[in-house]
């Protein structure tokens, strides 16, 4: 887990709860526990380290985030319908690699620079669900190859050089207000729109139903393969903003960005509940995955644990995590069912 | 029965009883002698099934008991059973596609040295448990997946033959059969017999039973109806005794005067078990399809939905007849077709999705405002209309759909329907699995659906709902429309005798019972 990663945002603070005011009431208890566990981890940090608990930590941790929140919320919609994309921190390097070229060598501005690299993304994307829908290919299968493709696509782009890219990016990695980069906004504005997508929209409503069982949803007379063809091409379009928000934070196109990162995502989508199995899922909950993965990262290296612990301790938690999350389910029916309830008047 | 008892039998069953959610089987005495195939017929659902899976040790009786050779015989497990010499065949064959015959044949207990799998100790059991079913040819390592169906099921009887065993129930044996195959199985059976074990044959294939079996107990409703020697037992008569008696039961709901053509089908074929299938239904019409398990009623409505693509034919909708391109699910909505499938769990729902989702799954476009963006507020709404039209029985909307017993999620699906507004419904087998009064409330949902001017079309297992709400009956035999009949020429013995007409006799026979 050592993708240009990290994490901020004070957590039991604001950009949640603001956004979780507009959510139904009764979602917040879905969010309650991944919040104490970040509250708790913070709490526990500031307690082990004296200089953690500074503004400095916050915005660091919070212009690190921006490119796995990105990619975790891709990766919580193709979850969601009960597919997987290993190819995204692959799709991540290649779309850095592009944007780097379009304005070292291109000479092209940011703005076309960046929409390059979107589309790069897409064409992934776009690939990925095509083989995975007309051929019924296990998307697991799939996205391997493509992981493979786009990696060797990223060297080739960049000669596999790292390119440095300076000031070009800087209006969108330079901090700004509050000392956060225009990036970590962007990805805030997604978390919430992934959120939105997933549980205000007719679209995200058919993703749920197809992640629950497909073939009750083409029995309804919903042809699934186009909506699993538009989320797979999301994933694309996400990990390739995923390279611009990467290259905007390093100034520099790396053609090795993103190793990893794509387990790092599962694993925060994964601690936010998010079924591996599809049907379930919240793009909030996969957000506060990444800020407790983050906070963990920042906390351990700031009480001078080693890389190798950081990664001991990264894996213990996140399998602790899982085994909580399947009690929560195992032992919810009850409790399920007052909640939705709770839920109705509202 | 007030039969004296075989004393020469092997297996005696007294007064067995089991019961699911109603009666399956009834005060059923049986003697099963070695040296004798001894066939089981009956309707569907007359506990033919249920018989074999009580003397092969899969469930357990309710009442009654069993001896097996002098000995209380009560079995609480398959292997149980087994142990003591009694094997089924089930219908659907239980070995392991990607492993050898070899393994297949002695998988619970394969012969080992030092932990590591004994190779020549396992291939000489093998061949010589081969070739006691004729298969002396076959190489043990072939892999299972490789052969036919034929071989498959001779190999499953090797499995039974290489341990002891006195009695071999085949049910439904020929049903993926060649004829080639079938000839091999019988000679099998034939051998067996002669070995002096006691044979059970459970099969609907009346012409197989009169070649094959010595004695033949006909099931009705969960009774013993006849046991005797077949061949003083005619086809015709083993019909009567299935069916019992000739009901002709009144209409019970309000019959409009039939409307426009709503669906009609035209040479639809799928496979092997939808074969040139035709069929028209109009505005007001319920059509029932009747036929026996497996005679491709489900398959013909699957077809016509476009859940599997026909092969050939056209399906037309509406009158003057418009012909729709119907390739998936999608198109038939988009034509007005719906289906609410056999399997509710499986097919239909989102089980841990609250009754609202799945009330209102095919109809969300209208539940928006502008563009995508649902408005949940109107959906509860919609979903809480569907609920009360449908009397719906959940704590609210929001339960989730899971929790519901079987009939109310079967009216959540009907009601998913409604909200969508499809002229023509396809149902296939609607009660099943769900109590007497919900039952009664789809059949009351059914008839109100023609009275509205819906045409639809039910599949049914059970001939007196059949009977009770449907205009016309159209029924299938081994693929094939074997009748179509009025309301006023529907009887039990007719619709059986259509039913098991191309079950009868070979190929060249098929038009027997057929309806122009």
């Amino acid at each position: 887990m050592n993708p240009p990663t990290t994490t901020t945002a004070e957590p039991g603070r604001s950009p949640l709860a603001g956004r979780m005011g507009g959510h139904l009431q009764g979602a917040a208890a879905e969010h309650l526990g991944l919040v104490l566990v970040l509250a708790l981890l913070v709490g526990m940090f500031g307690a082990l380290s004296e200089n953690f608990l500074s503004a400095l930590t916050f915005t660091t941790l919070a212009n690190q985030i921006p490119a796995l929140t990105v990619v975790a919320v891709g990766m919580t919609l193709v979850l969601v319908i009960g597919g997987i994309d290993l190819s995204v921190g692959s799709v991540l390097a290649l779309s850095g690699g592009i944007l780097g070229v379009a304005l070292t060598s291109w000479g092209l501005p940011l703005w076309l620079g960046a929409l390059l690299a979107l589309g790069v993304g897409l064409l992934a994307g776009i690939v990925n669900g095509w083989v995975t829908v007309a051929w019924a290919v296990p998307s697991f299968i799939v996205t391997l190859g493509m992981l493979e493709i786009a990696r060797g696509s990223a060297y080739l782009v960049t000669a596999s050089q790292s390119l440095y890219v300076g000031e070009p990016v800087q209006p969108l990695g330079a901090p700004t207000a509050l000392g956060l980069s225009p990036t970590w906004f962007l990805a805030i504005l997604l978390v919430a729109a992934g959120q939105v997508t997933l549980s205000r929209t007719i679209f995200g409503r058919y993703m749920i139903a197809i992640g629950t069982n497909e073939q009750a949803v083409r029995l309804s007379g919903i042809d699934p393969r186009p909506v699993k063809m538009i989320v797979f091409a999301l994933v694309g379009v996400l990990a390739g903003l995923g390279g611009v928000f990467s290259v905007a934070y390093l100034e520099t196109a790396d053609p090795n960005a993103g190793i990893g990162i794509e387990l790092a995502a599962i694993a925060a989508v994964v601690i936010g509940g998010t079924s591996l199995m599809g049907g379930r899922g919240s793009v909030v909950n996969s957000f506060l995955g990444v800020l407790i993965i983050s906070v963990l990262q920042v906390g351990l290296a700031q009480i001078g644990a080693s890389e190798p612990v950081k990664r001991v301790v990264t894996g213990a938690v996140i399998v602790l995590a899982v085994i909580l999350d399947s009690y929560r389910h195992r032992f919810a029916p009850r409790g399920e069912v007052w909640r939705r309830l709770r839920k109705t008047p509202g | 029965m007030a039969r004296a008892g075989d004393p020469a039998a092997l297996l005696r069953i007294r007064g067995l009883g089991k019961s699911y959610a109603a009666p399956v089987l009834v005060d059923v005495e049986l003697d099963l002698v070695g040296g004798e195939v001894h066939a089981l017929v009956g309707a569907n659902g007359a506990g033919k099934s249920t018989l074999a899976r009580l003397i092969c040790g899969i469930d357990q009786a309710d009442t009654g008991e069993m001896e097996l050779e002098g000995a209380a015989y009560a079995p609480r497990g398959k292997r149980e059973a087994e142990r003591l010499g009694v094997h089924l065949i089930p219908q659907e064959l239980n070995l392991i596609a990607t492993l050898s015959v070899a393994e297949n044949l002695f998988l619970p207990r394969l012969p080992s040295r030092f932990g590591m799998l004994d190779r020549p100790r396992l291939e000489a059991a093998a061949r010589a448990a081969l070739a006691t079913v004729g298969l002396d040819g076959l190489d043990p390592w072939t892999v299972v997946g490789g052969l036919g169906v034929g071989h498959q099921q001779l190999v499953e009887i090797a499995k039974a033959l290489a341990h002891p065993c006195r009695m071999l129930i085949l049910d439904e044996p020929t049903a993926a059969l060649t004829s080639p195959e079938i000839e091999t199985l019988f000679g099998e059976i034939d051998r067996l017999r002669r070995a002096g074990v006691a044979l059970v044959y459970v099969s609907h294939r009346m012409e197989e039973i009169q070649r094959i079996a010595d004695r033949t107990t006909v099931l009705r409703d969960g009774r013993v109806v006849h046991t005797g020697p077949t061949a003083e037992l005619p086809t015709a008569r083993a019909l009567q005794l299935m069916v019992g008696r000739e009901v002709a039961r009144a209409m019970s709901r309000e019959r409009a005067a039939p409307g426009a053509v709503a669906l009609t089908v035209e040479g639809l074929s799928r496979g092997e078990l939808v074969d040139n299938v035709s069929f028209t239904v109009r505005r007001g019409e319920i059509l029932g399809v009747a036929g026996l398990v497996g005679s491709g009623r489900t398959e013909l409505l699957r077809a016509v939905f476009g859940a599997d693509a026909p092969d050939a034919g056209r399906v037309l909708v509406g009158d003057p007849p418009r012909r729709v391109k119907i390739e998936q699910p999608s198109d038939a909505v988009r034509a007005g077709i719906g289906m609410v499938p056999e399997d509710r769990k499986e097919q239909g729902l989102l089980l841990q999705e609250p009754v609202r989702v799945n009330a209102t799954l095919a109809r969300l476009s209208a539940m928006t405002h502008r563009g995508g963006w649902l408005d949940l507020e109107a959906e509860r709404g919609v979903a809480e209309q569907s609920r009360d039209a449908m009397a719906v029985r959940c704590s609210s909307v929001e339960q989730p759909v899971r929790e519901l017993s079987g009939g109310n999620q079967q009216k959540v699906l009907i009601g998913r329907w409604l909200l969508r507004d499809v002229d023509v419904l396809l149902f296939d087998e609607p009660t099943r699995g769900i109590d007497v009064e919900a039952k009664e409330m789809v059949y009351r949902v059914l008839g109100e659906l023609a009275a509205a001017g819906k045409a639809l079309v039910v599949v049914s297992s059970e001939l007196e709902e059949l009977l009770a709400i449907c205009d016309r009956i159209a029924v299938m035999s081994a693929g094939k429309m074997a009748a179509t009949l009025e309301r006023d020429e529907c009887t039990h013995e007719r619709i059986m005798t259509a039913a098991f007409s191309n079950y009868l006799s070979g190929p060249d026979a098929v038009l027997h019972g057929a309806s122009a």
